[in-house]
């Protein structure tokens, strides 16, 4: 779905992933940037943030994820994760109950503490693991004759969290990174919810909005080419 | 949860001060398994950025029942470091954000201008720091003679090569004195001052007669001028949102690499076997019920404040945080800038530093600047007028934070008998120089060789769990 020719304009979009230990966050991402899939993931070690570009039909959205490298277990976020998010995915596991208790504490924690035009997404994930997975790939669960060979996994109904999702004002998808089943449909419903207002051109991270461009042109770039005036010996 | 705290590590590392993240980020990265703890609620142990209600909160310094903060905007858009530092922007801590990739975290800005005072009281005089000899020969700072003889003293800093001994203007390095260098150029005592206190960075004179120091000075005159020379305002880069970003973007590098982070956790006691330490018992709270856990190390590192003990009193610096409206007079409306205040220009033994920044930093609401002003105590009492010259250059001050002067801790042994490895509280240079010296220090100490900063991340292994 590259569009490569037509230049749109594209900006950079930090989001955050939330959510449970093993609920698949990584997973997710790892869908969403490789279309790839490992069962039996292991605790997310080495992955610190990455990136990937949605097409929009009118502008190109790139997305800076960043995985929270298990920070989150011990309640020790730094405060930096959060820092400019506008968009953050809080995920849990619809074959585990206090995956979804643990959601709505971040999805309170985020209308505490982010900054207000954030974009949240709610997601269910491991639907695969749901009789409702296979065959259409709505979430409406009729028509499945496979449910018995699957089995039932799910503990957490649909309507339960979309009524919650409705609620709160999040955007709502069950999905299995398992499958890829509705994974990049969350991040282009994310990149269509983000307002216009809060996009300015590519940025690197942390970089925000309008109000701080005025002293742009002193940000320094340390992995940058030095300056190739600069004298390497001394500035003599 | 307590079942997710394994039964032993490698490393458990105490406190999230910068030097204890870093540590924790590179032996995480080398593939060691590190448990990583601070008793407080947030990151960056004594070398935090704090809000203006927590700042105001620390220091105690309003009446009962009253909420001054109130009046300065929402407490968040204020990140007050409570040590001031700059990085040099060719220093080694840049170096190790570079090969470690925490720059990906982190936004830096330039800081505006490096300036130092000449004279004291109504004479004083503020002026840009030269860092290359057309600045030398513009400075207000010298006479037009002195300007010239400061022009080829800077000329040959950049030729000067400690290996071949034909740059050395006849002088044998290994003993001579960086006063005699300064003196085999004639140059006078108010310009050895802001080249040895404003470029070369020394604290106090004692660099001046020490035999065989002239090398390191040199070297010292060099980073500056490097520094300068790499983006062009000032030797200094200062990070967005405040000094306590690095701690967090470093403990986020160990996060990365399998290390386990839990703030809000006492040490209840160390544990030792045969007189060395070998592991914990630790409480984390703020959770319900509180969680008690016990677990090994084959070490420990940390700040002072975990092993009172096991420290020493080495001085005392004294700091005034101050809130202002307006930026420093002299420095041009400068966003930024450090204004030293060598020693000799107001009658004292240690230089006066001021670090201000301002909201192009993002630490605070447009329209103020945080301005710090420390020195060395010299005296046990009147700290106040110790800081006054310093003070005096800020104009109106809207809020001034000054706490007891505050010790600066130094461990009585290296660790390798007890397997304890603690570091220094920051001191009181301007910039991270000493702080990455500890770091590799200690790392030299603890993983028993040398930490080779090119290339952190390359061939990097990653941690069994
Ligand atoms: C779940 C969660 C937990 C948190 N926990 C903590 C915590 O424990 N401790 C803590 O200190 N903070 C915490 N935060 C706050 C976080 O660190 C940021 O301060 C917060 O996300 C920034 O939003 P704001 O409230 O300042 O909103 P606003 O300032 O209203 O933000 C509006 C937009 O402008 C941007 N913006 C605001 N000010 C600036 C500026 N000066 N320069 C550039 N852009 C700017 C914001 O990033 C945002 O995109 C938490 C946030 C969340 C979501
Ligand atoms: N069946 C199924 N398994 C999944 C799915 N998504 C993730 N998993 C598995 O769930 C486990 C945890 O996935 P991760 O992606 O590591 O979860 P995480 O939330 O990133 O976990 P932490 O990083 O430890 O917080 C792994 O064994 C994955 O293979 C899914 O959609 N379906
Ligand atoms: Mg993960």
């Amino acid at each position: 779905m590259a569009d490569t020719n037509a230049p749109k304009p594209s900006s950079s979009v930090k989001l955050v992933l939330l959510g449970e230990a093993a609920v698949g966050k990584s997973s997710l991402v790892l869908r969403f940037v490789n279309n790839d899939f490992q069962e039996n993931k292991e605790p997310t070690i080495g992955a610190a943030f990455l990136t990937q570009k949605c097409n929009l039909p009118t502008r190109t959205i790139k997305f800076e994820i960043w995985d929270t490298a298990g920070q989150e277990r011990f309640a020790s976020l730094a405060p930096m994760y959060y820092r400019n998010a506008q968009a953050a995915l809080v995920v849990y596991d619809l074959t585990k109950p206090t995956s979804l208790i643990k959601a709505k504490h971040w999805v309170a924690e985020l209308q505490r503490q982010a900054s207000p035009g954030i974009v949240i997404a709610l997601v269910g994930n491991k639907l695969d693991l749901t009789s409702d997975s296979t065959g259409s790939a709505e979430v409406s669960g009729d028509g499945d004759d496979n449910a018995e060979d699957s089995g039932d996994a799910r503990k957490i109904s649909t309507e339960e969290a979309k009524t919650y999702a409705e609620e709160e004002g999040l955007l709502f998808f069950e999905t299995s990174a398992k499958t890829g089943h509705n994974v990049t449909e969350v991040f282009t419903a994310i990149a269509n919810a983000i307002p216009e207002t809060s996009l300015k051109s590519a940025r690197g991270p942390g970089a925000s909005h309008a109000g701080v461009s005025r002293t742009e042109e002193q940000r320094v770039n340390l992995n940058g080419p030095r300056d190739p005036n600069a004298k390497e010996a001394c500035a003599c | 949860m307590a079942d997710e705290i394994a039964k032993e590590y490698d490393v458990i590392v105490l406190g999230t001060g910068l030097t204890e993240c870093i540590l924790s980020g590179v032996l995480s990265v080398k593939g060691k398994k590190v448990l990583h703890i601070d008793r407080n609620d947030h990151y960056g142990g004594e070398a935090a950025s704090v809000n203006l209600e927590t700042l105001f909160k620390k220091y105690g310094n309003y009446a009962a029942g009253t909420e001054p903060w109130k009046q300065y905007g929402r407490p968040n858009d204020w990140n007050i470091d409570l040590v001031p530092k700059f990085l040099m922007s060719s220093g080694e801590l840049t170096n190790i954000l570079v090969s470690t990739d925490v720059t990906r975290y982190l936004e830096f800005k330039q800081v505006a201008g490096s300036y130092v005072q000449q004279g004291a009281g109504s004479k004083a005089t503020i002026a840009k720091v030269p860092s290359d000899a057309a600045e030398a020969l513009r400075s207000p700072l010298m006479g037009i003679f002195e300007k010239r003889r400061m022009k080829s003293f800077i000329e040959w800093v950049g030729e000067f090569d400690p290996k071949n001994s034909a740059t050395h203007k006849g002088l044998d390095m290994n003993t001579c004195t960086m006063k005699e260098v300064f003196d085999k150029f004639s140059l006078e005592t108010g310009t050895k001052d802001f080249v040895g206190h404003a470029m070369a960075l020394y604290l106090n004179d004692n660099y001046l007669d020490t035999p065989g120091a002239a090398p390191e000075t040199i070297e010292r005159i060099r980073l500056y001028g490097q520094s300068v020379a790499r983006y062009g305002k000032s030797p200094y880069i200062y990070p967005l949102y405040g000094l306590g970003e690095l701690p967090q973007g470093f403990a986020r590098l160990s996060a990365i690499y399998g290390g386990t982070y839990m703030l809000n956790t006492n040490v209840d006691e160390l544990v030792y076997e045969n007189g060395k330490a070998v592991g914990i018992k630790a409480t984390m709270t703020g959770v319900e019920p509180e969680m008690k856990f016990e677990t090994r190390a084959k070490m420990i590192l940390g700040d002072p404040s975990y092993f009172p003990d096991k420290v020493k009193v080495v001085g005392h610096v004294l700091r005034a945080i101050c809130i202002l409206k307006h930026p420093l007079a002299s420095t041009n409306d400068a966003d930024s800038c450090q204004l030293i205040i060598p020693q000799s220009q107001v009658g004292r033994k240690n230089d006066i530093y001021i670090a201000c920044v301002s909201s192009a930093h993002n630490v605070c609401p447009k329209g103020y600047w945080i301005a710090i002003v420390s020195t060395i105590a010299e005296t046990s009492a009147n700290h106040h007028l110790e800081l006054a010259p310093g003070i005096e250059c800020l104009g109106k001050i809207e809020e001034q934070f000054m706490g007891p002067p505050i010790p600066l801790y130094e461990p009585l042994e290296d660790g390798r008998n007890d397997n304890i490895f603690i570091s220094k509280s920051y001191d009181a240079t301007s910039h991270f120089e000493t702080s990455t010296e500890d770091v590799k220090d200690i790392y030299r100490r603890c993983a028993g060789e040398e930490l080779v900063v090119e290339g952190l991340r390359e061939g990097i292994q990653m941690s069994k769990e």
